[in-house]
């Protein structure tokens, strides 16, 4: 592959940062949850 | 039948989503790194533009959407509204900081330079400081009233420069190349561009799938900031009431 550097770079930080903003949005999402009464968080 | 409350933001559709998401990035790598032709001209480069292409509309979906829930807070003043452009303008904050990097990236073998302050590049370094303003502004301490008013003002002026983002290539003399699969005929390999759409549907399901965590998310937020002012509330009274019997002995 030519350029290999420049494209397994840019597919990691994609991947990469995808993933980061995943994993804080999870976990903030859980920590949240466990402070809010159950009636207000149904999501059907 | 009862439902029980999630302990977290996932939910039946969320999980189908993030399956769907998994398989759609681990069918797109194969497609993007592996089975896709390499450019004749710009070499195994153009691997970037399955990444780069999709980053840079998610980057316009999210604007658009902000600007819309900033819209239709102003007319309703209902939470949703704002609470789904602030989710949005997130997502666009990180897709227009992807377009950045991986425009880069590309641009170092295929110009020759990371960085040339091109009109595209210029507008998009714009449209990414602006939405970091906009997350800036909503993180400055006010009711939440002033901040929704405040930021849906703020959100509606993405649209105008996303739109100078995306017609920058036509308006201005620019080293950026022109739109390729807007044409008609698209003059790219069908590989290639079968490769771009699968890309551009898998960053749709991703972009669904982050969306309605990070809404569910900021919609915790508001409830744990409500609890928090009633039960401030509660506490204010029972010491006003406490110091209105001890004046009165």
């Amino acid at each position: 592959m030519t350029h290999a550097a420049y494209v397994l770079t840019g597919w990691g930080v994609v991947a990469g940062s995808v993933a980061l903003f995943t994993w804080r949005t999870l976990r903030r999402g859980r920590t949240l949850s466990r402070l809010v009464p159950e009636e207000r968080r149904r999501w059907g | 039948m009862t439902t029980i409350a999630p302990a977290g933001t996932g939910s039946r559709a969320t999980l189908v989503l993030g399956w769907l998401s998994l398989a759609g990035v681990a069918a797109l790598a194969a497609l993007g790194l592996w089975w896709s032709p390499a450019d004749v001209v710009q070499g195994d480069s153009v691997r970037l533009m399955y990444v780069h292409v999709p980053s840079a509309i998610l980057m316009y979906a999210g604007c658009s959407l902000c600007a819309l829930g900033s819209l239709m807070w102003l007319r309703k003043r209902t939470d949703g509204w704002d609470t789904l452009a602030q989710a949005s303008a997130e997502l666009a904050t990180l897709f227009a900081a992807l377009t950045l990097v991986t425009g880069m990236l590309w641009g170092r073998p295929t110009w020759g330079a990371y960085w040339t302050w091109d009109a595209r590049l210029t507008s998009t370094t714009l449209l990414f400081l602006l939405l970091v303003g906009y997350l800036a502004l909503r993180s400055v301490p006010a009711s939440a009233d002033t901040r929704a008013r405040r930021s849906a003002v703020l959100g509606l002026l993405l649209v105008p420069n996303a739109m100078i983002v995306h017609y920058s290539v036509d308006w201005w003399n620019t080293l950026h190349q022109d739109a390729t699969v807007a044409k008609l005929d698209p003059t790219i390999d069908d590989l290639m561009l079968f490769t771009l759409f699968a890309g551009m549907v898998v960053g749709g399901v991703v972009f669904s799938w982050l969306l309605t965590h990070r809404f569910r998310v900021a919609w915790l937020q508001r409830q744990v900031d409500e609890v928090s002012l009633d039960r401030a509330i509660v506490e204010r009274r029972a010491e006003a009431d406490l110091a209105g019997h001890g004046s009165t002995r």
